[in-house]
């Protein structure tokens, strides 16, 4: 078995020194390219690396010889480092990554601050305490064929993150010792920032390190999760901050924002959520009779209200537009209705009713103009109507004296005195 | 049954009446094509057809530092006076998800309220979730109204 | 002297033109049972005029070009007075102005009326016909909206499928390589000027070959309409036929008011070049036949192209039609033309209900 592999080895390596001559000897590639599993690698692969293409060889980080073509290649006179230890991954990785003088000369905007913010992550924690089984450098960025971050096939574009966080986040079996829950992945490939990622190429939706940090990776604790959503939802922060739920959420515990929403299967919310329905979510906590209540109520109502009269114009438009009347400036008023449905759908972290209530109105207006825009469009379609009904008469009169006619003159014949 | 008197003579008088009746009627039907086409060949008053160019304002309608929405086609527009006493008019149409933008003096920026997503006034996204530029439009003042025009395509 | 017969009397005096007129009194239509068809020529005509008033009117308001073209349509439809009407009787006058013309013709064809010496008359006829199908392409994409668009995309694509001239064909019809603004004034310069003015010359050698020849009466049924007495077997066309026409005329017009109130002409969305075009776009009913046809045959025949061979299949067919009338001489030939007919009928009927019922 062993004879074989050498075997094999030594051919492959005589063809390749042979058909590689004059190339930069590289023995390292020559021999691994024909070495199965962990110890398989090809110059293809390793010619999409990004070290490899900034000039970095196999010698850079595993030390050895390249132009040897002996045992003496992995001699430890020559430096040989053999397999790096998963310990040492982010020492070796930040020894070039963490030294700005060295990093300028490939990209002085790089940031070089990486292993020091591991250092601070529960990953780093838990590697510096011992445990050899948390993410390493090389488990998110992959090793020998390490493509930048902007690369769609890098492991770590925006688009791949979840997946390379759920190989084991995801993992039950891998994740049974750490007492955290597993259903992460699945619920965000059910939310609505993961849609909007895949489906609408939208790049800036949050992904897993957008919320909690990449070479940081930390959760953000109860009384800070809310400041990362706001990052984005600025208003909806702002109106929560100002509203009697921060302080009730504060004292009982609760984060603001994931408590309503959750954080990993965020959906699209929707009219449901408010109200005292089963859906609702404000019954979570208010009860019959108490204050909350009461304006849960209110403000589902005026939303879906508001929500309904626009319908309820879109149905006239759709109805005068299918009988061919034209009524393109009011859709686009409609536009302006929906923009203040958007904003009472905002409006309601205030969790009041009169802030609610002002967007809601400044819609209805817009929907009582479209509506009787409406209605004046199907009144010139039954005038058109009207008008074609008495040419239609009119026609027909014609028509038949015509007819009249025809018959008096061919009393004596068709073909005339 | 007929005789053959009746056959023979076709009455003169139920001629010239069934003849008047349908002279008539033809004229009235003429007319009541002629009509339209009469009412037609007025020109509204209306005599701006959208399409390219629209006027958007009067000069003195907007303060320095300000902006206002006009229809465009079938969209809405942007028209804004800067601090330097420039026009400029942009598509109102936000990119992220077609909420209609807004001019904020305070900012000198063109603003989402939706998202808060934020242009600065050649409508390059400048930060928040939108994800390209806005259209601009090309702007002329001619006497006392304010012309935005659409862009040569090609 | 009546005030209308005076009025008559100072013309003629300064026009010459009784003497001139005086044969069309004599003017005459054969009676039989197939009497009926004969109105299809005059409605066709009749629908021509409205298509030629109301393109006049359109023209009033209409722009030509890429970046106005659609909201000029949408101005007129929506701001002049009347302008919807004006514009759905145009839209629905061209396509019952085909059909008709497409009656006219098959009736033609089945009652043999193109025989010795009338052949001149149907290939004149044929022609007004092509044209008439060219005036619907043409005003098809005036509107410069989606459909429009990519219909005229998709048919001057097949153009371009010819052998040896598609491509510069292609061309010429489109005005460069894609269809651009560029297209749209060619196509507007088709419709208003070139093909009026080549209608008009053949309309009128067309009605001038039936003035001299008079109306052709079906050799089937002629021996025995030669043994009715001339009072039953003809009557004047001024102004009994005539008088008979104009009802036609006016059920027309009733018909087009109703059109165009009860299901308008619609427009549309403006035409975005950079868009993708939408699925299931067809071409107007009068090629969906044809469309539908090419849809079918496979991309390769043997050594062939599928869609070469259907271009050149349906424009050997179309010529074979044209030259009918000197191939139709003997009575085996007569049946085979009937028979072909009837199988072109329900050939074009299938095909375009199929065209429809497709995807």
């Amino acid at each position: 078995m062993r004879l074989n592999r050498s075997l094999g080895a030594v051919l492959v390596l005589a063809a390749a020194v042979t058909l590689t001559q004059g190339q930069q000897p590289n023995s390292c590639v020559d021999c691994h390219s024909a070495l199965e599993g962990e110890l398989h690698v090809t110059p293809e692969q390793f010619a999409q690396d990004i070290h490899a293409q900034k000039g970095l060889t196999c010698a850079s980080c595993h030390g050895g010889d390249p132009s040897k073509t002996d045992e003496s290649a992995m001699s430890k006179a020559a430096g040989f480092k053999g397999r790096i230890e998963r310990a040492a991954v982010p020492k070796l990785c930040g020894s070039c990554h963490s030294d700005p003088g060295f990093m300028r000369q490939y990209n002085p905007s790089l940031r070089t601050d990486q292993l020091s913010q591991y250092q601070t992550s529960v990953h780093g924690k838990r590697l510096a305490a011992g445990d050899t089984k948390v993410a390493v450098c090389t488990d998110c960025h992959g090793v020998h064929d390490l493509r930048p971050a902007s690369d769609t096939r890098s492991k770590v574009h925006p688009l791949n993150i979840a997946t390379t966080c759920s190989r084991c986040h995801g993992d039950t079996q891998y994740m049974a010792a750490y007492k955290i829950p597993t259903n992460q992945f699945a619920s965000y490939k059910t939310s609505v920032h993961h849609e909007a990622m895949v489906e609408r190429g939208d790049l800036s939706a949050p992904t897993c390190t957008t919320c909690h940090g990449n070479h940081g990776a930390t959760p953000p604790g109860v009384g800070s999760v809310a400041n990362v959503c706001s990052t984005c939802h600025v208003f909806q922060a702002q109106l929560f901050d100002a509203s009697p739920h921060k302080a009730a959420f504060a004292s009982a515990g609760l984060p603001g924002c994931v408590t309503c929403h959750s954080n990993h299967g965020i959906s699209k919310p929707g009219d449901a959520m408010l109200g005292t329905s089963a859906q609702s979510v404000c019954t979570n906590c208010h009860t019959q009779g108490d204050a909350g209540y009461k304006v849960a109520g209110d403000l589902q109502q005026q939303v879906s209200g508001l929500e309904a009269s626009i319908t309820r114009s879109d149905r006239i438009l759709n109805r005068a537009e299918s009988s061919g009347m034209e009524v393109s400036q009011a859709r686009l008023e409609q536009d302006q209705a929906r923009d203040a449905l958007t904003k009472a759908r905002v409006s309601v972290h205030t969790f009041a009713a009169a802030p609610v209530r002002a967007d809601v109105d400044s819609g209805l207006k817009i929907t009582a103009k479209t509506f009787g825009e409406g209605q004046g469009a199907l009144r010139e379609r039954d005038y058109r109507r009207t008008g074609l009904g008495m040419s239609l008469v009119a026609i027909v009169f014609v028509v038949a004296a015509l007819k009249l006619y025809i018959r008096e003159i061919e009393k004596n014949g068709k073909s005339g005195s | 049954m007929h005789s053959a008197q009746e056959t023979q003579v076709a009455s003169p008088a139920r001629r010239r009446f069934l003849g008047m009746l349908l002279g008539g009627g033809l004229f009235a039907s003429a007319l009541s094509f002629i009509y339209p086409v009469l009412r037609y060949l007025v020109p509204p008053s209306l005599t701006d057809m959208g399409g390219d160019t629209v006027v958007a304002g009067k000069v003195g309608e907007l303060r320095p530092n300000s902006g206002k929405i006009f229809r465009f086609g079938s969209r809405p527009g942007l028209l804004m006076l800067g601090t330097d006493g420039q026009y400029r008019a942009l598509s109102a149409t936000c990119t992220h998800l077609s909420c209609t933008v807004q001019y904020r003096g305070d900012l000198r920026q063109v603003w989402c309220a939706c998202h808060n997503g934020m242009y600065d006034l050649a409508g390059r996204n400048l930060s928040g979730p939108p994800p390209r530029p806005l259209e601009q439009y090309d702007v002329h003042v001619r006497g006392d109204e304010i012309i935005v025009s659409r862009r040569r395509e090609a | 002297m009546a005030p209308l017969a005076r009025v008559r009397n100072w013309l003629d005096e300064r026009f010459g033109w009784e003497e001139l007129l005086a044969p069309l009194r004599h003017k005459t239509v054969p009676i039989h049972r197939y009497s009926y068809w004969y109105f299809l020529g005059g409605i066709t005509l009749f629908l021509f005029g409205v298509q030629v008033c109301t393109g006049i009117l359109l023209l009033l308001y209409y722009r030509p070009s890429a970046n106005e073209a659609f909201e000029s349509v949408q101005y007129l439809i929506t701001q002049v007075q009347f302008g919807w009407l004006v514009r759905s009787v145009h839209s629905w006058a061209a396509n019952l102005m085909i059909f008709t013309a497409f009656l006219h013709m098959f009736s033609v064809v089945f009652l043999r009326a193109y025989r010795k010496p009338r052949e001149l008359t149907w290939v004149s006829g044929m022609l007004l016909l092509f044209l008439a199908m060219g005036f619907g392409f043409s005003g098809y994409l005036l509107p410069w909206n989606t459909l429009a668009f990519f219909a005229t995309k998709v048919g001057t694509d097949i153009a371009g499928q010819v052998p040896f001239v598609g491509h510069r064909l292609m061309i010429f019809l489109r005005g460069g390589e894609e269809v651009t603004g560029a297209t749209l004034s060619r196509f507007f310069g088709f419709h208003v000027a070139v093909l009026p003015g080549l209608t008009t010359l053949l309309v009128g050698v067309h009605l001038l070959l039936i003035q001299r020849f008079g109306i052709s009466v079906p050799s089937r049924i002629e021996p025995e309409w030669r043994a009715l007495p001339p009072e039953k077997r003809e009557m004047r066309f001024f102004p009994n036929f005539l008088l008979r026409e104009l009802m036609a005329w006016y059920i027309a017009l009733g018909v087009l008011g109703a059109l165009a109130a009860f299901s308008p002409w619609g427009l549309g969305t403006k035409a975005d070049p950079f868009a993708p075009a939408p699925a299931g776009i067809k071409p107007e009913w009068y090629f969906l036949f044809m469309f539908q046809t090419l849809k079918l045959i496979p991309a390769k025949l043997g050594m062939l192209d599928g869609e070469v061979v259907g271009i050149l299949t349906f424009s050997l067919a179309g010529l074979i039609w044209l030259l009918v009338p000197f191939l139709d001489g003997t009575k085996r030939t007569q049946r085979l033309v009937t028979g072909a007919a009837m199988f072109v009928v329900a050939y074009m009927g299938t095909m375009t209900a199929y065209g429809y019922a497709a995807k």
